[in-house]
């Protein structure tokens, strides 16, 4: 219990100066799932790029896609969340709030 | 109602021996053995750490990785073979009528990597179901089938037929009857497998059905011969293209032979264990030269299941000599899964199509790796063992037995 709580305020210590470099990470990572899993040009992954509409993505694809972010940056999307997730843009700010 | 003719208008293959047509053959008529240690996974704990695997292979040098990582590995050879038999066949895409064109396909599992892999990962999760949504639909057996006509635009009749090792070959026929019936112009039919995996090498080596010689790996697969202990398993696909003879005549199509026959039975006898007087095997020949309407000493090459079993290889012989007689002493036999190993539900394609091949080339691939054939097995019938031979095939019947026992046989013609 005690290490728990000591590990715990370890993150939070180092949680500050890397918060920046983090969010622009989490904005690549995500990128590059998409060109991963859609196949399309880096260019093309803008942030108001539509998945279904602009990039392609089919219904299933866009499950893989929110699975992958899950999977990727360690959080658990609700479905009725999920749903809301429908550009690269609102991707990428979803997952600077939430990912751990 | 006046049945059609049925003509063979294009070939694919992608095997353990050759990764085109050409290939198959030329591996076919030497004598080549496919089988090696397995590379697919780590087998050292198996029982049998050996298969014929494909080589050389890649699936994105064919299939963009954005579509092939939606597909399962049996998929995937599917569309590779499938492709070269519809680029063979030669059609003007644009010319012919789309919705009459089918496609059925044979395969005895379907996805069974596929289905491992989620399964693994989902067991070393908190029982969390993150199941990946195209897991379904690489899974099931007619995604094969169904990604072959969204590749192509075909809209006839679509589905898999799955009868273990004999799935190619009722593909073969459903496809067959289809076409002579006049519902359909052309169909892609055949089969694929890709069984290397550790549920399928596991489990078929429980049911001791698998050859254990484990240090020489490339005579394991030795139909006929009396130290034979299992068959060996293969992975690959195997296409043809079945066209109405007018249709092909018409568009003057490349002929390689026509289909003259399809006949099944069943064992109703045991899941695994073929009937001991073979049976089974028997009634499905005899059902195929009734339907081709021939004579049974018109036949001169047969490929036979030959999985080099120790109980199946006598008793499809058994049945071949109870329904040739005296001819079954006059015509050739071989089994090509001595260097293909066994590719289950793509067996009977690749099968059909070496049958094919022996039809154009006049030359019986051999049975290879028999070096003490089996005194139980009948000594004057000519197996062709360990080396191929020309001779005159006008007529060839390939025969395909799966667990379950289902029986299919198909026969050939020169045309």
């Amino acid at each position: 219990m005690f290490d728990n709580l000591s590990f715990n305020s370890n993150l939070c210590i180092v949680f500050e100066p890397q918060n920046i470099l983090e969010m622009a990470d989490i904005a690549e990572k995500v990128k590059s799932i998409i060109v991963e899993k859609l196949g399309v040009e880096a260019s093309e992954v803008t942030p108001e790029a539509s998945f279904t509409n602009d990039l392609g993505a089919d219904s299933l694809d866009t499950v893989e896609l929110i699975m992958e972010f899950e999977k990727e940056f360690n959080v658990s999307i609700p479905d009725d969340q999920a749903e809301n997730i429908q550009t690269v843009g609102q991707a990428i700010t979803y997952l600077e709030e939430n990912a751990k | 109602m006046e049945l059609k003719r049925v003509v063979v208008t294009g070939l694919g293959a992608l095997t353990p021996i050759g990764n085109t047509v050409n290939e198959y053959w030329e591996g076919l008529s030497t004598g080549k053995s496919g089988c090696g240690l397995i590379t697919k996974f780590d087998a050292e704990k198996f029982r049998t750490r050996f298969a014929c695997e494909l080589k050389n292979f890649s699936v994105e040098d064919f299939i963009p990785r954005q579509e092939s990582r939606k597909m399962d590995p049996f998929t995937q050879y599917a569309i590779v073979a499938s492709d070269e038999a519809i680029k063979d066949a030669g059609f003007d895409m644009e010319a012919i009528n789309k919705n009459k064109v089918g496609v059925i396909w044979g395969s005895g599992i379907g996805g069974l990597k596929t289905f491992e892999d989620e399964m693994i990962y989902f067991g070393k999760g908190d029982g969390t179901p993150k199941i990946n949504p195209f897991f379904i639909p690489k899974m099931i057996a007619d995604s094969s089938s169904g990604q072959i006509s969204i590749r192509n635009g075909f809209r006839g009749p679509n589905y898999v037929t799955v009868s273990a090792c004999s799935s190619a070959n009722n593909a073969i026929i459903d496809a067959f009857n289809y076409i002579r019936t006049g519902r359909i112009n052309i169909c892609v039919t055949g089969g694929s497998e890709a069984p290397v995996t550790i549920a399928s090498v596991g489990g078929f080596t429980a049911m001791r059905a698998m050859s254990e010689r484990n240090d020489d790996p490339a005579t394991a697969s030795r139909p006929y011969d009396v130290n034979r202990d299992g068959f060996v398993v293969g992975e690959g696909a195997g296409a043809l293209i079945l066209e109405e003879y007018e249709h092909a005549k018409a568009r003057g199509a490349k002929i390689y032979a026509e289909l003259i026959g399809g006949g099944f039975s069943s064992d109703a006898y045991h899941i695994t264990a073929p009937h001991p007087e073979g049976y089974g095997a028997l009634l499905s020949m005899i059902d195929a030269l009734e339907d081709a309407q021939i004579k049974p000493e018109e036949v001169d090459y047969i490929n036979t299941h030959g999985t080099s079993t120790p109980i199946g290889d006598p008793q499809e012989l058994k049945a071949i000599v109870d329904c040739f007689g005296e001819h079954a002493y006059k015509m050739s036999i071989s089994s090509t899964k001595s260097m293909t190993g066994h590719l289950l539900g793509g067996a009977g394609a690749v099968e059909a199509v070496a049958s094919i091949l022996a039809i154009q080339h006049q030359f019986v691939p051999p049975t290879i790796n028999c070096k003490d054939l089996d005194p139980a097995i009948d000594q004057n019938l000519d197996l062709t063992l360990n080396q191929g031979k020309a001779r005159k095939i006008d007529v060839a019947l390939s025969n395909g037995f799966g667990f379950g026992g289902h029986n299919a046989t198909v026969i050939f013609r020169k045309v």
